[in-house]
């Protein structure tokens, strides 16, 4: 074979600058892809609940459960109201009855009479799907019936769902339960019809008190991303590293 | 060559042969990859639209004032502006074609959502006017005295 010393050191420098070459190199960008990685235009849906300003109507967890067809008097829902009573003894009294679908219409919590002297703080929590950026929900399924959208909201294909109910054990909000009618795991969707078409939640549009409002993260100028960029907010459970997308102003140490 | 070794090595090649054929058949074709990673977007991407097109059942007011406009400027002027006209009357969809009417709950606890005294701390609950529904008038619809739509106003 007829190898010079020229091609032989040409050869080895190219063939050493390939083997330097990143495997990353060799990916190929999808379009999601690319448009993610440019400028964040489009939307990342995010909620924001005010405690203080809840008075425990329920009437968003009877718009959801109307709007979204979960069954009215199974006990099961996609959003619901927490009551936390605070007592001076360190005591705190939590109830939800029905989700707070019917509102919280007696000072009894659980059947018991709490002294209104005795309370020192007392407030109510709607819960709903957090949406997190790292949902451990679609991690865990097993078929691909889980998955996140392009603007950030985490949805269940009920034709590909068979109903294992791992996600239902792996959320840890508790916000999944499994549909009794259509038998899939069933969840918020942030009422994914109505805010792709520009409307409000159902909840939100249903709540006379401004408690819940929806926003887009990626618009500077949405007045929910205003709040959130600007004023003190906590989300649920930090610490699981989930990145809940669902802010809370005046949320409470008790609240778990 | 030895058929003994042969003959298993075809079988399984055939059950391999037949598996991808199913999968083909079986996997929609716009299930992939769809979202920001196989780990968070690994699905049937013609399950977005298909929530997408879930009805809506909630109209909100301005659906209701095209007909109601009487209704929704009564209500508009009163303390009771913030509440929507679905939150009681229940949702729009269908009306007035199917069903022509709403039903109309005039309950006690329908307004006992809220006016139930509470007199919590730190919640605005405890600033909402509230009864006793036990002592104040049992048994009694609200809407006798007060008008729902404008609860300032005493019922003529």
């Amino acid at each position: 074979m007829d190898c010079s010393r020229r091609t032989l050191l040409k050869s080895a420098c190219a063939a050493t600058a390939v083997a330097t070459l990143p495997v990353s190199a060799f990916r190929l960008f999808s379009p999601a892809e690319c448009r993610a990685e440019t400028g964040k235009p489009g939307t990342r849906w995010i909620f924001l609940v005010d405690t203080e300003k809840c008075v425990g109507c329920g009437l968003c967890v009877k718009a959801c459960k109307l709007e979204n067809e979960v069954p009215y008097d199974a006990p099961v829902t996609r959003t619901w109201v927490e009551r936390y009573v605070i007592t001076s003894d360190g005591k705190s009294h939590i109830d939800s009855p029905l989700g707070g679908r019917d509102g919280f219409t007696s000072p009894k919590i659980d059947g018991e009479e709490i002294n209104p002297k005795n309370i020192t703080k007392a407030f109510f929590v709607p819960k709903l799907c957090n949406q997190c950026d790292n949902p451990p929900c679609v991690q865990v399924c097993p078929v691909g019936a889980t998955y996140q959208t392009s603007d950030g909201v985490v949805l269940v294909d009920r034709k590909w769902c068979i109903g294992c109910g791992y996600c239902i054990m792996a959320c840890p909000y508790g916000v999944r339960f499994f549909h009794p009618v259509y038998k899939v795991a069933e969840k918020c969707t942030f009422c994914y019809h109505r805010i792709s078409k520009g409307e409000k939640t159902a909840c939100v549009q249903a709540c006379p008190f401004e408690a819940r409002r929806i926003g887009n993260l990626r618009d500077p100028e949405d007045p929910v991303t205003k709040i959130v960029m600007t004023q003190r907010v906590g989300v649920l459970k930090d610490e699981y590293g989930t990145k809940p997308q669902v802010f809370y102003l005046g949320l409470d140490r008790s609240v778990r | 060559m030895r058929n003994h070794v042969l003959r298993p090595l075809w079988l399984a090649l055939a059950a391999v042969a037949a598996l991808l054929v199913v999968r083909y058949f079986m996997v929609p074709k716009d299930f992939g990859v769809n979202g920001r990673s196989f780990t968070y977007g690994f699905h049937r991407l013609s399950s977005v639209t298909d929530w997408q097109k879930f009805p809506d059942k909630y109209k909100g007011r301005e659906y209701c004032k095209d007909c109601h406009e009487e209704k929704a400027s009564e209500n508009g002027a009163s303390k009771h502006r913030n509440i929507q006209c679905e939150n009681c009357h229940g949702p729009a969809l269908g009306h007035p074609d199917n069903p022509d009417k709403l039903p109309i709950d005039r309950s006690r606890e329908l307004c006992l959502r809220c006016h139930t005294k509470l007199a919590y701390p730190g919640s605005q609950r405890g600033q909402l006017k509230g009864i006793d529904p036990e002592r104040h008038n049992p048994g009694q619809h609200c809407a006798e005295c007060h008008n729902p739509h404008h609860p300032d106003q005493e019922v003529g």
